[in-house]
């Protein structure tokens, strides 16, 4: 496990906490650190608990910690909330002259620094950059080098003019300051600052840019949390590009916009979250049979109904692999990681126009809200590849009509793949439904051609199934006794996971899936294995059903349903209490 | 190139199998003269349609087509035209799929104003499914699912496109072919969102609203001294109760401009680079 410092700033909802977290998460990724971030907030504008943590290290972290390091606390709620990540030792800075924090208790063992945030920010230019003051303080606490937050600063408030960005500059030196002064207690962090560049982003920032490398032009939505944010991304940077983003009146309309875009020839995409999801249903079905390429995106929050909307879950599988009456062809595709999120979205829109079939991208909220840093050259656009599958133009078009000079949009072609003409494209005048149809894309009630477009569609799963690859991420011992597999955001904490347990003396070899359909057979390494676990966030075990169905063998499960994500070290515990049983059996 | 097109280049194959006498026979016929007017061709232009009688349009017509989900044939229509504005856009729908389902599109397509035209075939009942009450069913219409009417008033569509904020609304009569062509093809060249609402009678399960009551009842606006850019005016048109019913282009905004056009959208969007563009790694910079 890395070298880490825990970090947080807690508060009430329009506190400033998200912005406030993201100056300090920028400052430590300029400082050649890298930085993993979490969430805790409410589905609401102004008022309740949020918080934005900060795990950072000079090795590379991938999940967060059941510790906390040091505290900014803006209310004392806060300091309630995280007690059970507090330890001995935690440095809490609050503001004892604010009302609400006057009578406020220190828990016993914890360093308590009374900053007058409000008061420093009034001296600097105005009470609104107490957060800033506070930033400062946690500086002098870490021993970070103040200089690195001035270009963080500049990023966030230079568009309001350089006289903003210098007050608040001022501001982080008064907290610094006055830590350095009022304070006798020697703190023990020293955040190291190291040459590497990273970029600092999250899943919804990482599948937005992901579709624009990947060319798609068209994206119509609707805001629902935590997928709004790939839409605010788009906005704004798709028009450059010379697409569009267009705000429907519901997710029924973002979906069919979407589809009318990619009927254009459009690559196009929607991202919602469950209920969202649960509205498009109705119209994929006919994405599917009039073979549309489409890219759906459901960044996964807790349901069932509206559920816990800011709170993490991986319940969607199923949905995401059955939904919509009828037997539909799809591909369902979930990233990782956030810089997984990236490649699986220039995957997902080469899979949807390959195969003419719609595309589940399926990623979650842990991913979703996660700022995490990277290389640059995990995004490396010289290493996109755009295939367009089988788009006939002028000149093609003729050898795809019939008799009497009709273009056969679905064609029954031994891979299942029919010619695709853009509108516009002379001589392919043509018509598709969602009603079954014929070749034309007429609509047909024939026995024989209904067997025929049915097994045309699904041959083009088979022959992605052949032509693609499905492989899992495999991490750890190849040779362990105890496999580990899981989905989604999961990866991180795992990985993390595996190295607390191999201090215990515990191998594990870890499969992390990111192809859920077409999904790779895991028979073999199942078989292999003594102990097979299956990790995922939901109450069910909805992956662990699909792998025993598949592999006709039973697995163990963990799961989680509390709303937050895994934590490397309470997963190593539990992944512990698994194998336990066995051993003391042996 | 418009000389050369015919509007039979627009008739598929195949037959309709509306029945003997349906209205929508001729409002299509006047969509496909109207399209064929404006010097469109099949190969450029899309027609979308919803389900219902009406929906079945896509199929009897020739140009790129999709006949879609029920009520959902608006938001395809936009998406279409926005990743293509080089198309002439047409969406064809019935009062069930355009003012029941689909009632939420119809108000946020008015207001989107994207340079496209809807038609409407308002029969005043759901036809395809054997006779029930629609959405602009007459409150005392007795159908198997309304014995005693409906005991609500019927929508007024062209009152809710108005208030939507639309920058055009017609209405034509299926039977009077000449004046249904022109008013379509008026739709097709507004520069905006072309709203017609086309009396098209169902002559096996509505004996109320038919071919014999709008030929008596319609007043055609053309007729009479009515400015169709007059707001007030056409205002008064729409909401006049009573057993006048009005055809003709009701209110026209001149000075529409199409959203499309507020937004900077241009050429289609199908053309993009074989890798990711040249400046992508600008958007990467972006988060150091």
């Amino acid at each position: 496990m890395p070298e880490d410092l825990n970090w947080a700033i807690g508060g009430e909802a329009g506190d400033g906490i998200d912005s406030t977290g993201k100056i300090f998460a920028q400052a430590l990724s300029r400082a050649g650190r890298h930085v993993y971030t979490s969430k805790d907030f409410a589905s609401r504008i102004r008022g309740g608990y949020t918080a934005y943590k900060v795990r950072t290290s000079v090795d590379r972290v991938e999940s967060v910690v059941d510790r906390l390091d040091i505290l900014i606390a803006l209310t004392e709620r806060t300091i309630d909330e995280n007690l059970a990540e507090l330890h001995e030792g935690s440095v809490i800075i609050y503001d004892g002259e604010r009302t609400t924090m006057q009578d406020v208790e220190i828990p016993e063992g914890m360093v308590g620094l009374d900053v007058p945030l409000k008061g420093l920010a009034e001296d600097a230019g105005g009470a609104i950059m107490r957060n800033v003051v506070a930033l400062g303080a946690a500086c002098a606490v870490a021993d970070f080098p103040i200089e690195n937050l001035d270009e963080s600063l500049e990023k966030h408030f230079g568009d309001k003019g350089q006289a903003i960005v210098e007050n608040n500059e001022e501001a982080a030196r008064l907290g610094q300051e006055y830590v350095e002064e009022e304070f006798e207690h020697a703190f023990d962090y020293d955040l190291e600052c190291t040459d590497a560049d990273y970029v600092l982003l999250n899943g919804d920032q990482a599948i937005g840019m992901g579709a624009i490398a990947a060319g798609c032009r068209f994206y119509a939505g609707y805001p629902i949390t935590p997928a709004t944010e790939v839409m605010e991304y788009l906005t704004g940077r798709i028009d450059e590009y010379g697409g569009t983003v267009v705000q429907a009146e519901d997710e029924l309309a973002a979906i069919n916009l979407a589809l009318g875009a990619a009927r254009s020839g459009a690559r196009s995409m929607t991202a919602t979250s469950g209920p969202g999801i649960d509205l498009m249903t109705e119209t994929f079905g006919l994405v599917a049979t009039s073979e549309t390429p489409l890219v759906i995106c459901d960044v996964m929050r807790s349901g069932p109904s509206t559920g816990m909307p800011t709170k993490q879950e991986q319940g969607d599988l199923n949905m995401t692999l059955y939904g919509g009456h009828g037997e539909i062809p799809r591909f369902v595709v979930a990233p990782t990681t956030v810089a997984e999120c990236f490649w699986k979205t220039v995957e997902a829109f080469n899979l949807a126009e390959k195969y003419q079939t719609p595309v589940f991208l399926v990623s979650d909220l842990a991913l979703a809200v996660t700022e995490q840093t990277f290389p640059p050259e995990a995004f490396d656009m010289d290493a996109v590849e755009v295939d367009r599958g089988k788009v006939v133009d002028e000149g093609e078009v003729e050898e795809w009509l019939d008799d009497q000079g009709r273009f056969r949009a679905h064609a029954a072609t031994d891979d299942g793949v029919s010619p695709r003409a853009f509108p516009g494209t002379p001589d392919g005048a043509h018509m598709t439904t969602g009603l079954e149809h014929d070749e034309l894309g007429r609509r047909t009630e024939d026995t024989d051609v209904r067997v025929q477009q049915v097994d045309k569609r699904n041959r083009k799963v088979e022959t992605a199934k052949a032509e693609e690859e499905w492989d899992y991420r495999e991490f750890g011992d190849p040779a362990a006794d105890t496999l580990v597999i899981s989905w989604g955001s999961n990866e991180g904490a795992i990985r993390e996971g595996m190295g607390l347990l191999s201090e215990e003396g515990i191998d594990v070899r870890f499969i992390s899936v990111p192809y859920l359909f077409p999904r790779p057979d895991l028979t073999e390494e199942i078989r292999d294995a003594e102990t097979t676990i299956v990790v995922e966030c939901n109450a069910t075990g909805q992956l662990a059903d699909l792998i025993e169905h598949d592999v006709l063998e039973r697995v163990e499960r963990i799961n989680k349903y509390t709303g937050v994500r895994f934590k490397a070290d309470e997963l190593a515990a539990e992944i512990e209490a698994v194998l336990e049983p066995e051993e003391v059996q042996a | 190139m418009s000389s050369e097109i015919r509007f039979t280049d627009f008739k598929s194959d195949k037959q309709p199998t509306w029945c003997p006498g349906c209205g929508d026979f001729g409002t299509m016929n006047g969509m496909m003269k109207a399209l064929a007017e404006t010097g469109n061709s099949p190969d450029e232009t899309f027609i979308v349609a919803g389900i219902g009688c009406s929906g079945k349009i896509g199929t009897y017509m020739h140009s790129y087509a999709l006949h879609g989900v029920h009520g959902r044939a608006l938001p395809v229509g936009i998406g279409v035209k926005l990743a293509n504005p080089d198309l002439e856009v047409m969406v064809a729908g019935g009062d069930g799929d355009g003012y029941s389902i689909g009632a939420g599109h119809f108000v946020h397509a008015v207001r989107r104003n994207v340079d496209m035209s809807y038609v409407v075939m308002d029969n005043r009942i759901y036809g395809l499914t054997k006779g029930q009450a629609s959405p602009t069913s007459r409150e005392d219409f007795e159908t198997s699912t309304s014995p005693e009417g409906t005991h609500m008033p019927p929508v007024n569509p062209l009152a809710l496109a108005f208030s939507a904020g639309a920058t055009f609304i017609a209405q034509s009569f299926s039977s009077d072919s000449q004046r249904h062509t022109e008013i379509v093809q008026a739709a097709i060249e507004h520069d905006g969102f072309g709203f017609v609402n086309v009396y098209s009678p169902c002559v096996t399960f509505n004996d109320v609203d038919t071919y014999d009551y709008f030929r008596d009842s319609l007043v055609d606006l053309g007729e009479t001294d009515h400015d169709p850019t007059d707001a007030s005016a056409a205002k008064e048109k729409i909401l006049e109760g009573g057993e006048t019913e009005y055809a003709g282009i009701i209110y026209q905004d001149e000075g529409s401009v199409p959203f499309e056009a507020q937004e900077g959208i241009e050429g289609p969007m199908h053309e993009i680079p074989e890798g990711a563009p040249p400046d992508a790694t600008d958007l990467v910079r972006e988060f150091y």
